[in-house]
């Protein structure tokens, strides 16, 4: 089995996430006669990426792109793993990741398993774990095939990359030239705001909290405990609270001593932004809602009956 | 403009999660449906695009008969027409015979533009539009947060990238767009626009007679829980018992304040 591991470019160094993909593929190649190719567009990549147990290191001789071009990604991804003859395709689930993999997977017409959080091979069948319904469940997924497979963060451990000098590899490969997505220049909208990460107590609010005009029952309990407001993305996107009180992986990611959810259900890109908090007491109706596999303290209950009693014991 | 905005019903947050009786999948039997969130934002959108440029808002929906609500309910806020493909079970189908079925259905129809939500709340696949755009040969965008209509045949969006950041790009017409939840705030529908339904045209077909393909290339063996990362302890009593519980906590074991 060969697997293509493609190696994402963040300003000019390899994504973390893409060197969880990379062991990953070490994992299953431990045990079974696999071969591991990560493939990177970005050339000043390589030599940090040789220092690394794989097969080789594959680079597109004509290409070097520091940032993302998904017409070029496509056209060279496609080619190299038709030239490789390769199986499986690996990378890390991150938005980039969104924007093409979906369109590798038509073009090449295999399957993308995305946001996947394990992979095993046994008896020479690929079994992979992925989340379904906001992570309340999760699915057991043989692949029958080729395949294209994605990593959410924190899947694998970059602990336990296996380091090896590894050798290295420039394809001649003919790319075509494309013009109908131009991107731009990344940007950051101006600051302002609360920066949360100050904070040692946070009290954040989900939909769970029912409507905005609940918001000063949240806002009563974390005056009296010296609380920042913090929220989950619908709360944002319904315009209760500013996007600068956004926790999550399009927000802000927060370690407070204490992160006190209300009525948050915790989908995965919730929790990436809060996972790493000290204590986590947690508040929802719904017992299976995924912030409670995180929580320290769980209440399964109505938030709007538990927060005045709360506040007014405190 | 010719907009098509694919949606999809499933099974609101809300709704009881059971695993069936042979642990292939969900037990269906009392699943509360409602329009995918993500998509009524996509729906907003395109409502808006029509609002500044003119043209047509066409909803597209892959799914069972109840699916007719997605379609009721967007046709209520101003959607022009709907297209619907039926088939009696999604859970089997992967996003890339979804995308071809929707693709032999909308590929004569010259749309300008294709929108969708980010993702569905059910399986969460995240591509169904991105793999359109390969079958029609479309440009295409994901995490679409902002959208500017320039002339004739581009069109300027706004990504949304990780941790704050954001990128522009100019995209040539026709495109794909899956649109991030928050970029707009989706209306209600009006009486009017209610009482408008019924004469608003709805396409139905069968999945089946698209070539609708039951091979994913891979096989759902099982579905469980997920196991706790964390020992969590569960306060549990009355009202007033978890009050007393959480106040120590903060008080004497977080020590807030």
């Amino acid at each position: 089995m060969k697997i293509l591991v493609l190696i994402e470019s963040i300003n000019n160094k390899i994504h973390p996430v893409s060197i969880e993909a990379l062991v990953a593929a070490q994992n299953i190649a431990s045990e079974n006669s696999v071969e591991i190719y990560p493939l990177c567009l970005n050339k000043n990549l390589i030599d940090d990426l040789s220092k690394f147990k794989c097969t080789k290191v594959l680079n597109v001789e004509s290409l070097d792109l520091k940032n993302y071009e998904p017409m070029t990604y496509l056209d060279a991804a496609e080619k190299v793993f038709k030239a490789m003859d390769a199986d499986l395709i690996m990378l890390g689930h991150t938005y980039e990741t969104r924007d093409w993999a979906p369109r590798l997977s038509a073009r090449l017409d295999i399957p993308f398993l995305s946001d996947c959080i394990n992979i095993n091979l046994s008896d020479s069948k690929l079994i992979i774990n992925r989340p379904i319904y906001q992570a309340k469940l999760i699915q057991k997924i043989a692949l029958s095939d080729k395949g294209l497979v994605s990593f959410q963060a924190g899947s694998f451990s970059s602990e336990n990359l296996i380091h090896e000098n590894s050798p290295s590899e420039s394809l001649s490969i003919e790319l075509n030239s494309y013009d109908s997505i131009k991107q731009g220049e990344r940007f950051q909208e101006s600051a302002g705001g609360v920066d949360l990460t100050a904070s040692d107590f946070i009290v954040s609010i989900g939909r769970g909290l029912g409507k905005e005009e609940n918001i000063p029952l949240a806002q009563n309990l974390a005056d009296k405990i010296n609380a920042q407001i913090g929220a989950s993305r619908p709360v944002v996107d319904a315009g209760w609270l500013d996007h600068s009180r956004q926790i999550g992986s399009s927000g802000q990611v927060v370690s407070p001593k204490l992160y006190f959810s209300l009525g948050i259900s915790g989908a995965i890109q919730h929790l990436v932004g809060m996972k790493g908090s000290k204590q986590i007491i947690a508040i929802n109706k719904d017992p299976n809602a995924p912030i409670f596999e995180i929580a320290d303290y769980a209440v399964i209950g109505d938030v709007l009956e538990i927060l005045p009693k709360l506040t007014e014991n405190l | 403009m010719k907009i098509c905005v694919l949606m999809k019903q499933v099974a609101s947050e809300d709704s009881p999660l059971k695993i069936n009786s042979n642990g292939s999948g969900i037990d269906e039997t009392n699943l509360n449906l409602i329009t995918n969130e993500p998509d009524t934002y996509a729906l907003e959108e395109a409502l808006l695009i029509k609002e500044k440029t003119s043209g047509e808002v066409t909803i597209c929906t892959l799914g069972p008969d109840s699916s007719q609500q997605v379609i009721k309910d967007g046709l209520a806020k101003g959607a022009d027409k709907a297209i619907h493909i039926t088939i009696e079970n999604l859970k089997n189908v992967s996003p890339l015979s979804m995308g071809k079925v929707i693709y032999n259905k909308i590929k004569d129809e010259n749309f300008d533009l294709v929108l969708s939500g980010l993702q569905s709340n059910d399986y969460g696949h995240a591509q169904l539009g991105i793999i359109i755009s390969e079958y029609l040969n479309y440009s295409h965008a994901s995490l679409v947060i902002g959208t500017e209509v320039n002339e004739e045949n581009s069109l300027k969006i706004k990504r949304e990238l990780e941790n704050g950041w954001f990128q522009s790009a100019e995209l040539t017409l026709p495109a794909c767009l899956s649109i991030q939840s928050g970029i707009n705030q989706p209306r209600y529908a009006t009486l009017k626009g209610i009482m408008s339904v019924k004469n608003k045209p709805v396409d139905k077909c069968e999945a089946k007679e698209l070539g609708i393909s039951e091979d994913s290339g891979y096989k759902v063996e099982e579905v469980f829980l997920p196991k706790k990362a964390k020992e969590t302890q569960i306060l549990d009593g009355s009202t007033d018992e978890i009050v007393n519980q959480l106040t120590d906590i903060l008080k004497n074991k977080i020590k807030v304040g």
